[in-house]
């Protein structure tokens, strides 16, 4: 009787913890076709507010161009400087290495908002202010910490043996770089790039800072926009179809790439 | 031989350092000078004028107001979110049928960016459309305004961030809970235990380095709350929830003062540097 009765409070807890955390999602998507006053979607359910999206301003076509440029172009950045950088820590040595390194992870250290300052007046200076370019490379600055970390480990996993032979046959280190270790790293690549292109994908206070035309916003500061701007009556549908426009991508990848979410977290669990 | 490979090692290295050199050191300068001069967002460079953007932050009037809310909402969010986060973990740590649905159920929000969470919760709470006013009527309850005072605001911001970050942190203690060998919590039964004793005396020391972890990033990440409170509560009702991050904000972009932005700025960085240090020591002298 007694295991019974704590295999039933188990899953009432459990099971009301899930409702809770499940309802605002099911919710979104519900409140983005489902029929309301003020909104686009007047008469049963429906795509309107999406329908109302794609003429919204600039179009969500084009946010959504914005967002996976940026998105896109981050990962890349992310990817070569921490594959050379991570290659280089694990199996060189050089002067400054330990600095550079410590200096690196030290980005952690500083908050977001701190460098945005100056880094919007420098932006300004090297022609990159309202250029999705120059919105990436400060994207990518925040991932480096992590991306460089793992990529190290990541390399300096890999066997010596590997390299040694491939080495005797002649290879340099950029042949073993690109013909062998590439593969055998490519969890840590997988997981580096999945992270930062959500982190790019989400983020919204270095867009909202860095680029101010509205036809090269991203989609969160677009979506943020179309809840100011409308004076007194916002469009909620539309606020809400935008919100499941931009959590799908998310939502798929998770979807795909379970695996490399949880191996992101722990190796941050070791970091600690 | 030797030679070539350090030479190879500093180019493989040598974007890494260009990029921390050019994006990190240099805005890490800058922004010191910025602090000290006189530095309007359109005309730019006017030259020092140590200390007044110092001075300057003391006569803000939302300067303490922002400094006391952005404690007391950290306080509140690294309560919950621990305390919410171990039960998730402990609730999903047995495998049994189920857990592996409630442990996607609870990490889901994980998945969303902040801006689309905040959001989402934007209508979430509005009378417009929200679901919450008509399940309140039901049970004959009337309408609340969520974010209408500065008690709802905060708490309304609250409940977003905990469901936002509880199955992120979940994962991580969850980690933690399973590096604890089995043959632990077998000698402490051996010893009497009861389930609340061995929780109490071998669980919770053993997770230190997880609970370390994720008392760290949250104490950080509300410290450094932005994107919730812009999008939320706009600051408001009456700048009653200002963060510090946001009046940084507000003097570089509506008050147009780089200068006096960066002041308080390189402040922030210093209490936060002060913060993690004083974090790392606690959690290291105790183990």
């Amino acid at each position: 009787m007694r295991p019974k009765l704590w295999s039933t409070s188990y899953y009432v807890l459990a099971g009301g913890f899930a409702v809770l955390f499940l309802f605002p999602l099911v919710w979104t998507g519900y409140a983005s076709v489902a029929p309301a006053g003020a909104t686009r979607q007047q008469d049963g359910y429906g795509l309107g507010n999406y329908a109302g999206l794609l003429e919204y301003d600039a179009g969500l076509g084009r946010y959504l161009w914005n967002s996976t440029y940026v998105s896109v172009l981050t990962v890349a950045f992310t990817l070569a400087l921490a594959v050379l950088g991570g290659y280089a820590f694990a199996r060189f040595t050089f002067r400054g290495k330990d600095t550079l390194f410590i200096v690196t992870l030290a980005i952690l250290m500083v908050p977001y908002s701190t460098l945005l300052i100056p880094l919007y007046s420098m932006l300004g200076d090297l022609g990159l202010r309202n250029s999705l370019t120059g919105l990436a490379l400060v994207l990518t600055l925040y991932q480096l910490p992590f991306a460089v970390f793992m990529m190290r480990i990541s390399f300096e996993a890999v066997p010596k043996e590997i390299e040694e032979s491939a080495m005797c046959d002649g290879a340099g280190t950029f042949g073993v770089l690109t013909r062998i270790m590439l593969f055998a790293v490519w969890p840590g690549l997988v997981t580096v790039g999945l992270f930062s292109f959500l982190a790019a994908w989400n983020d919204f206070i270095a867009p909202l800072i860095l680029v101010s035309e509205a036809d090269k916003a991203v989609l969160p500061v677009a979506i943020a926009n179309l809840r100011q701007q409308s004076m007194g009556a916002v469009d909620f549908g539309a606020t809400q179809a935008g919100v499941v426009v931009m959590a799908l991508p998310c939502l798929v990848l998770f979807a795909l790439l379970q695996r490399h979410y949880v191996r992101g977290f722990m190796s941050g669990a070791i970091k600690g | 031989m030797r030679h070539s490979r350090k030479l190879a090692g500093a180019l493989y290295a040598a974007p890494v350092a260009v990029f921390v050199l050019v994006f990190f050191i240099a805005p890490l300068l800058l922004v010191g000078r910025m602090s000290a001069s006189d530095w309007p967002l359109l005309a730019g460079d006017l030259g020092l004028n140590m200390p007044d953007n110092y001075t300057g932050i003391a006569d803000n009037p939302l300067f303490w107001p922002a400094v006391g809310f952005t404690l007391k909402y950290t306080g509140i969010v690294v309560v919950l979110l621990i305390g919410l986060s171990l039960l998730l973990a402990l609730i999903v740590a047995d495998r049994r049928k189920g857990t592996g649905f409630f442990r996607t159920a609870y990490f889901l929000p994980t998945t969303l960016g902040l801006a689309s969470a905040s959001l989402l919760f934007f209508g979430f709470y509005s009378p417009a459309i929200g679901p919450l006013d008509p399940l309140l009527e039901a049970l004959g309850l009337g309408p609340v305004s969520w974010l209408g005072t500065p008690t709802a605001a905060l708490w309304s911001t609250v409940v977003l961030i905990v469901w936002k970050f509880a199955g992120f942190f979940m994962i991580i203690l969850l980690v933690g809970l399973q590096s604890i060998p089995p043959d632990v919590y077998e000698a402490a039964r051996l010893d009497g235990a009861n389930r609340w004793q061995s929780f109490r005396h071998v669980t919770v020391p053993l997770l230190r380095p997880a609970l370390g972890l994720v008392l760290i990033l949250s104490v950080t990440g509300s410290l450094l709350a932005f994107d919730q409170f812009f999008i939320l509560t706009k600051g408001g009702p009456d700048n009653s929830t200002v963060t510090v991050v946001q009046l940084i904000y507000r003097e570089a972009f509506q008050r147009f003062d780089l200068g006096a932005a960066a002041a308080i700025s390189v402040v922030v960085l210093a209490a936060l540097v002060v913060v993690n240090i004083g974090q790392l020591r606690a959690l290291r002298k105790d183990t």
